[in-house]
């Protein structure tokens, strides 16, 4: 460490606690409050922050680079100058570990937010028109839910070799929207009978405009929740992938191939795989709680302690 | 590479005829349960996943029974307890185990239990050396033995959720009026919560294990990988890694198959457990 990457630091931890208690203090509202209600809702929220706001200013926290070899030091266990120690080929594990952030992080929330659109599109137009038209996508999502995911996303790495992150972003959205479509349509099923719904049609309004205005706004509530409870999901799947060597290709740090790497080494320098499998864990254990305690705030009726 | 032989491998593997042709034809022969021939394995890809097939089941089913057999136990003692300090700390213990990436905790329990402690070995699934000259209950428990940390570990990340669910199932029924009705019978506070409140809250855990199928394979993918356990993962991995389409297929398909007919068992199981879920008579 040195003093930029350790101020830094503490002016991360320092935003996170002002702006987590700036939100309690201004989310006054009945969702706010059943939000902080939640017993791991700050905590959660807190450490989501936390993480986002250090693979933001990644360059001032990491006192290396990600790919800088330091070759006399290789594993070497944790010390002032490498706060987590070094890897197997004496790169720094703190400052590969941030870095890894922006990626594990990214890919996690990029390939949701696909998975999140594409899911509410097609549910909402499934639940919308019904007909041919929804037992068509319907079966689709059928049959996209049965075949494992991690063998589907394999059989097509194996298909296409090595992937770039952006195609690896692509594939995890395109086989994560299933789930989040069904829920959607029977959402919007309900909805579309409702007389708000009905008086837009007799005004004539078109069938996406009315979707888009009218239908999806109603079950935005759930598709809140399953996307933040999706992100863990899509991380976790990612760090799988990595670790079998199929997800984010080497030198670019992500958490799931940090592990891979320190695996090889895991008796003699166990911090290389300890720390990011402690990210991993406390990033999907922070947007879990994030995502449990926005379904008590967006949904009251699930009140569940 | 000879051009010659190039034409005589696409020739052997059916590669110089249309797209479509192949396409027909990889589903007349799957229909005659052919599933083609594996390029590294070097024989049937049917007999490959005929061989590892048991070895997942093994795995699988183990890592399921601890993984209700203590999520149960767990969602049982947190509902009974709901918002005390015990309720809450276990509640931070599961979501933790919930957030696991497996094959970390795969990692992690190889390095304690294995290499540092020694109290069990560090993957494989029996002891190469020893095990055919071992008599018959020795070679079982070989066996068991190789089991306990790859099962654990993909028991334990399950059980977390289990435990997750069925506490929030449980506290559901016990808002209930038939539990406010048995209470005011004078009936003791466990028979209330085991056999009323529970009864109805198992049916969610039920559908809830023909669902966890899908994560188990996922699991036995990365778990397989780790304590290099000869199954139905590992074969997907290791073919992925020598590009061995035939092979990749097979395994994703009888992936496939095995998470419909877990959950047309749960369906099944659901509808004989509720009396309120009828199947179309």
């Amino acid at each position: 460490m040195n003093a930029t990457s350790v101020i830094t630091l503490v002016a991360a931890i320092a935003w996170t606690v002002v702006f987590v208690s700036w939100c309690r203090r201004r989310l006054r509202g009945d969702a706010g409050r059943r939000f902080f209600r939640h017993p791991a809702a700050v905590r959660g929220l807190a450490v989501l922050v936390l993480f986002a706001t250090i693979a933001l200013v990644a360059p001032l926290v990491t006192p290396y680079a990600p790919y800088q070899q330091i070759l006399t030091l290789q594993d070497h266990p944790p010390m002032w100058l490498h706060p987590l120690g070094t890897d197997f080929i004496g790169r720094d594990v703190w400052s590969r570990l941030v870095y890894g952030a922006r990626v594990s992080l990214g890919v996690g929330t990029l390939g949701m937010l696909l998975a999140v659109t594409l899911g509410g599109l097609v549910g909402a137009a499934a639940g919308y028109f019904r007909g041919w038209a929804d037992a068509l996508l319907m079966r689709c999502v059928d049959v996209g839910l049965s075949i494992p995911r991690i063998f589907l996303i394999l059989g097509a790495i194996a298909l296409w070799g090595k992937l770039g992150l952006w195609a690896l972003i692509l594939l995890l959205g395109l086989t994560g929207w299933f789930a989040t479509c069904r829920i959607v349509r029977a959402d919007v099923m309900s909805v579309r009978e409702r007389p708000y719904a009905d008086a837009a049609r007799a005004l004539g309004v078109k069938p996406w405009r009315i979707i888009v205005r009218h239908v999806l706004p109603n079950s935005a509530a759930s598709l809140i929740v399953s996307a933040a409870l999706g992100i863990g999901n899509m991380m976790l799947l990612e760090a799988g992938l990595s670790f079998l060597g199929a997800g984010v290709q080497p030198p670019q740090p992500s958490w799931g191939n940090m592990i891979a790497d320190g695996r090889d080494q895991l008796s003699n320098a166990p911090w290389t795989t300890l720390f990011p499998g402690l990210a991993i864990a406390f990033s999907v254990m922070a947007l879990n709680a994030t995502g449990d305690a926005l379904r008590d705030a967006l949904d009251p009726k699930s009140q569940r302690g | 590479m000879d051009p010659a032989v190039v034409a005589r491998l696409q020739h052997n593997y059916g590669l110089d005829r249309p797209l479509l042709e192949q396409y027909v034809r990889y589903f007349v022969e799957l229909a005659h349960g052919e599933l083609g021939e594996s390029f590294y394995q070097r024989r049937p890809v049917a007999q490959a996943i005929a061989d590892a097939v048991p070895n997942t089941l093994l795995l699988t089913i183990t890592a399921l029974a601890i993984d209700f057999a203590l999520g149960i136990l767990i969602g049982l003692y947190q509902a009974s307890h709901a918002r005390r300090r015990s309720d809450v700390a276990l509640a931070n213990v599961t979501l933790f185990f919930y957030s696991l990436p497996t094959f970390w905790l795969a990692l992690v329990l190889q390095l304690c239990c294995a290499v540092w402690l020694g109290w069990f070995p560090t993957g494989g699934i029996t002891d190469p050396a020893i095990h055919d000259s071992m008599p018959l209950l020795g070679r079982i428990a070989d066996r068991l033995y190789h089991l306990v940390l790859p099962a654990v570990t993909l028991g334990l990340v399950g059980a977390g959720g289990t435990a997750r669910f069925q506490r929030a199932a449980l506290l559901d029924a016990l808002g209930h009026d038939y539990v406010r009705t048995a209470r005011a019978k004078g009936l003791a506070e466990p028979a209330v919560l085991v056999r009323h409140a529970w009864r109805d809250a198992l049916l969610p855990v039920i559908t809830l294990a023909g669902l966890a199928l899908p994560f188990l394979l996922t699991g036995a993918v990365l778990i397989e990988t780790v304590f290099s356990w000869p199954g139905l993962g590992k074969l997907a991995a290791d073919a992925i890694s020598a590009r061995d389409y035939p092979l990749v297929l097979g395994t994703t398909l009888v992936a496939t198959c095995a998470v419909v007919l877990g959950s047309l068992v749960a369906d099944l199981l659901t509808a004989a457990a509720d009396p309120r879920v009828r199947l179309r008579s």
